[in-house]
């Protein structure tokens, strides 16, 4: 299992001399033996006590700095981002933060950034190319704003602009969706070399409750759209929108925030150690045909399914030179 | 108009009521216009080929990925199944998703040109949509072209779920390599253009122009009602309120497009022609 995932026989020595066990990462929803419902998953990708993003900074990596505003307009407290170690080696940490109380989500915004927010984001995924450090984003968030401010702000060319810029940023990106993937909102910090998800995130072009009330006509059919959606760790797997599930503990993440955690920093450390090897160029190339194989077409009337996706694993082997 | 009655004068297939100022315009030459009143130049929606005529050189648009329509990865089904919205959408316009491509001259200067439809499924952007407007961007690379797209939609198809969602990433992936190759990409935002294509390649034109009154908004109202509980002052969020924020460049109307569209192009073409500076 440890070499489907790495990449790498366990004969080959790790670069660092340490190649992490990351044995637990699903890579497929037959590994599952159960799904739980699309509203579970809602449930519990929302649940208060599940970690965010800062509880899983500080647990994961070392010597955390925070780096705050976008030099234009405010520090937006629904993005946090910074320097710090992660297994003694500096990365660049953008996260959405939501709070874990009421207040603090008053605060934090409910983890709804503006688009001063992205615009620090887009700041910080710049210093970890001008810098060649590795860029690591967690994805918490319901959605963008939608208030009036953001419009005013140019919250659409906020996301567009950040979204952009991660296209071809010239260093690798792991992004861990954490909790909930809330459309635009979270692909502004969402593309990557590897996308990984927590067993129980959601990722979604657009939240339960605003399906239902555009397709259903009443924010009470939530439960339905989710369904519907696909939204849940399995489906995006069996989508190829992520690459791979991070299993939680026994209960969820909300449980054991301390477990949680030392799952996440082992598969990022495991999949940086396989990107370190691969050449810029090639990271690039192989980001643009991942984000560009997306789609399902029927062309001439006859249905074309699009090429399958050459696994992660077989990628990354073959960017890193080991056939 | 005793007892709400229409005055026999003008029936509907003759005459259209202008929803701005109210007067009555005669359709044949509504159309001469561009759709756009003569009293008080609102400018009403367009259909995409109707925009494809106005804006290219005349007889110089040879269509591209006419025959690409959409599969259905997620199964979804709402009041029906999506393949029966796409079916009945198809049927009703002719067209086989949101948005038509081509490659065209407007003003001489040869361009990759995608026109998104409102009409069809709210012009939403899904699997077709990406997939032209990528394509399009990626025979402007190797035909080093221009890219011209004109965007009318209400956001990301929500029946392909995530996978409309990645078709922003994927379009702007290409956007990326046009930039990078130093060709000129033009958005034109036309009424109305919110959502997911609002946040990913209508926002970040190296010129942006927008139609007089159209609404340009990043969340639709439903969406921001029900999140913030807030109304919205009329007004907000149209072309006119973007630009004095400084996320358009011009308010150009139909009338003046192509010629506006040209004048871009070939100044940016200046380095191709005789026109250039020795830089």
């Amino acid at each position: 299992m440890l070499d489907r995932i790495t990449g790498a026989s366990k004969a080959t020595p790790a670069s660092n001399g340490h190649l992490p066990d990351d044995a637990n990462l699903i890579t497929s929803s037959q590994q599952l033996a159960s799904r739980a419902s699309a509203w579970d998953a809602v449930q519990a990708a929302r649940n208060i006590k599940r970690p965010h993003s800062l509880d899983i900074i500080t647990r994961v990596f070392d010597r955390f700095q925070e780096i705050h505003g976008d030099r234009g307009f405010r520090d937006d407290p629904a993005i946090v981002g910074g320097i710090a170690e992660l297994d003694g080696r500096p990365v660049v940490i953008v996260g959405e933060q939501k709070g874990a109380s009421t207040e603090e989500n008053i605060q934090r915004n409910f983890g709804m950034p503006h688009p001063e927010g992205y615009r620090k984001a887009i700041r910080l995924y710049r210093l970890a190319e001008k810098f060649h450090l590795p860029l690591i984003t967690l994805v918490d968030t319901p959605g963008a704003y939608p208030g009036p401010e953001g419009e005013e702000r140019g919250q659409a060319e906020a996301i567009a602009k950040a979204i952009f810029t991660m296209t071809r940023l010239r260093t690798p990106i792991v992004v861990v969706i954490l909790g909930e993937g809330g459309s635009g909102g979270a692909l502004a910090l969402a593309v990557g070399d590897v996308v990984l998800a927590m067993q129980n995130a959601i990722y979604s072009v657009i939240s339960p409750e605003g399906s239902a009330s555009i397709l259903w006509r009443s924010p009470a059919e939530a439960e339905r759209a989710a369904k519907a959606a696909r939204l849940a760790g399995p489906d995006l797997l069996d989508l190829g929108v992520v690459d791979a599930l991070i299993p939680e503990p026994p209960g969820g993440a909300h449980a054991d925030h301390d477990a949680t955690a030392r799952s996440i920093k082992t598969a990022l450390i495991a999949q940086l150690v396989r990107l370190e090897r691969v050449t810029i160029d090639d990271l690039l190339s192989s980001r643009y045909e991942r984000f560009r194989g997306y789609g399902t077409l029927a062309e001439e009337g006859a249905l074309v399914v699009p090429p399958a996706r050459e696994p992660l694993w077989r990628r990354l082997r073959r960017m890193a030179g080991l056939g | 108009m005793p007892f709400g009655r229409k005055p026999k004068e003008f029936p509907d297939h003759l005459w259209t009521k202008c929803p701005s100022c109210g007067e009555m315009l005669f359709n044949k030459q509504l159309a001469r216009n561009l759709s756009v009143c003569s009293k008080c130049e609102h400018h009403f929606r367009l259909g995409a080929r109707e925009r494809v005529e106005m804006l290219v050189d005349k007889g110089s648009f040879a269509e591209q990925d006419a025959s690409l329509s959409s599969g259905d990865p997620l199964g979804f089904v709402d009041s029906k199944p999506y393949p029966e919205r796409i079916a009945a959408a198809q049927l009703k316009s002719g067209e086989k998703d949101a948005a038509i491509a081509g490659s065209a001259t407007i003003g001489g200067n040869p361009v990759e040109l995608v026109v998104m439809d409102f009409e069809f499924m709210g012009g939403s952007m899904g699997s077709v949509v990406g997939e032209k407007i990528t394509r399009a961007a990626e025979r402007a690379l190797a035909e080093r072209r221009a890219l011209v797209v004109v965007s009318a939609s209400g956001g990301a198809r929500m029946q392909e779920g995530t996978l409309a969602l990645m078709q922003m990433a994927k379009i702007l992936s290409a956007l990326a390599r046009l930039d990078d190759a130093g060709l000129p990409y033009v958005s034109i935002i036309t009424d109305p253009t919110t959502g997911g294509v609002l946040a990913s390649y209508a926002s970040l034109g190296d010129v942006i122009l927008a139609e007089p009154g159209a609404l340009i908004r990043f969340s639709g109202e439903r969406v921001t009602s029900g999140t913030v509980g807030e109304k919205l002052p009329v007004g907000f969020g149209k072309s006119e309120f973007l630009l004095e924020k400084g996320f358009l460049d011009q308010i150009v109307s139909r009338t003046q497009l192509r010629e506006r569209v040209a004048f871009f192009l070939t100044a940016f073409r200046a380095a191709s022609q005789d026109m250039r500076w020795s830089l």
